[in-house]
């Protein structure tokens, strides 16, 4: 990622696959408050904070690993491979662009 | 007048099939989870609208669900399952060392009567408690522990413990089964274990008599006779009649002794069913012919039931968990197909009917016998 850390707090728009949509029980896409600085690892805490269902389905609940089938997008940038404490993307971070968990693409 | 709930978990989600006692109109619903495997769905026999539910898949994991209205609505419970300690290795198909990891939820295995005490045996083999309904779990971390588990080397469909029997004279004992480790029997509530596998002969291991390795794919036994275990290993159908100390060889007259379930009827300890197949290479019955086989002499002597079966071109499976018995009178039996179909017979496997033809691949089918 190019941007620049932001230290900033942010309300992040997040847009959940069909699968964690349901378990979730939530329609559309999901807004967060995230605390300064917002990253990678602190939009999934905030994420997993409001939805504890979802702990664990993203990612090792222990060990914070990326679930294998499971991929971070943003801003037309993949995320997956990012450390947690990456900086999110100015346009996600000023929200006008949704960060997106996605299933990765494979039958079944 | 009673009825019956069929539980049904399909590589695609959830059924609950419902009917009276006549077992001949049924109501079905589903699916719940959809899209999701459901390897295990089953009722707390303390308080039967209680249900339990592994839901879990390749993309996002492991969730528990519970329903405590019979299956009409659910909601997610614990779905952490966190091996105690640092958990070392098992072996791979290779027999080269390979680390511990947690999978999914094979079994879910409630108490008879604590409706918030339940059991999962899960992949890689491990066997967990919750005491608080499935909201958190905790492992029994002994079994894992007593010694030989860097021995265990996982089976076709992985490392998995898949069957949980309790002892309905003493809650401290009960047996589990894994693949490929064989049973083992805790008489303390799960602190330790001894393998109880004398008797048992396996082909696919160095040493085909060895304590511990051999793929045990199912086992049951009536309440009646909690000594006596039946078992369907990945080949020979089996008996104990001393607690798993020492098993016999009951294939008899049996086509092929490969299979996955075995069962006991309700009311007869002796009369046992199994699904024979042709073989661990050929996952489908012998001739394309769906026969469930019988034996009221506890083993040995066995009959086909072939009535309302298809008897020629079938290709399925039964899969270890997709068969179950209810205990109304005639003591009817059930099981589910990987070609989707349900069927049941209300006369012990006299004659067989179709609940449903068309679900996704059954992976378990548990019968609820309601008032």
């Amino acid at each position: 990622m190019t941007d620049a850390p932001v230290t900033r707090g942010a309300t992040i728009r997040v847009k959940l696959p069909g699968h964690l949509r349901k378990l979730a029980g939530v329609d559309g896409e999901v807004t967060l408050d995230v605390t300064a600085p917002a990253t990678l690892g602190a939009v999934l805490r905030a994420l997993e904070e409001r939805h504890p269902v979802l702990r664990g389905t993203m990612r090792d609940p222990m060990t914070g690993r990326r679930r294998a089938f499971v991929r971070f997008f943003a801003c037309e940038q993949d995320l997956s491979h990012e450390p947690p404490d990456s900086p999110l993307p100015d346009a996600v971070v000023r929200g006008a662009e949704p960060f997106l968990v996605v299933g990765a693409m494979a039958g079944g | 007048m009673s009825g019956v709930r069929v539980l049904v978990g399909t590589r695609k989600g959830a059924f609950v099939l419902t009917s009276d006692g006549t077992r001949k109109d049924w109501k079905v619903d589903g699916p719940h989870f959809a899209g999701w495997e459901v390897y295990h769905l089953t009722g707390s026999p303390a308080e039967p609208d209680r249900l339990f539910a592994s839901q879990s898949g390749g993309w996002y994991g492991q969730v528990v669900q519970r329903s405590d209205d019979g299956g009409t609505t659910w909601a997610p419970v614990g779905n952490t399952f966190t091996y105690d300690g640092v958990p070392g290795t098992h072996q791979w198909y290779d027999g080269t060392p390979h680390p511990w990891e947690f999978a999914r939820v094979w079994h879910l295995e409630p108490s008879p009567t604590d409706p918030d005490l339940v059991y999962a045996g899960v992949e890689d083999a491990a066997l967990f408690r919750s005491t608080d309904g499935g909201t958190s779990w905790d492992e029994l971390s002994g079994l894992r522990k007593h010694g030989s588990g860097p021995a265990w080397q996982p089976g076709a469909g992985g490392m998995c413990l898949h069957t949980i029997v309790l002892d309905p004279r003493d809650p401290a004992r009960m047996h589990v089964a894994i693949s490929a480790a064989g049973v083992f029997r805790t008489d303390d509530a799960g602190a330790t274990w001894q393998p109880t596998n004398h008797g048992l002969r396996s082909e696919g291991i160095p040493d085909p008599d060895a304590e511990v390795g051999h793929c045990v794919h199912n086992l049951a036994r009536h309440p009646s006779r909690p000594d006596t275990l039946f078992m369907q290993k990945h080949w020979d159908v089996m008996r104990s009649d001393d607690g798993g100390d020492n098993w016999a060889d009951i294939g008899g007259n049996l086509p092929t002794d490969f299979g996955f379930p075995i069962d006991v009827h309700a009311h007869e300890p002796d009369t046992v069913y199994v699904v024979p197949i042709t073989s661990d290479s050929e996952h489908f019955p012998p001739d394309g012919r769906l026969r469930v086989y019988r034996s009221r002499t506890g083993g040995n002597e066995w009959e086909p039931l072939t009535d309302g079966l298809p008897q020629a071109n079938c290709y399925v499976n039964v899969l270890r968990d997709a068969m179950a018995v209810d205990s109304l009178d005639g003591s009817g039996i059930y099981f589910g197909t990987t070609g989707g179909q349900v069927y049941v017979s209300p006369d012990a496997g006299d004659s067989w009917s179709p609940i449903v033809r068309d679900l996704p691949a059954v992976l378990s089918v548990e019968v609820q016998t309601l008032p």
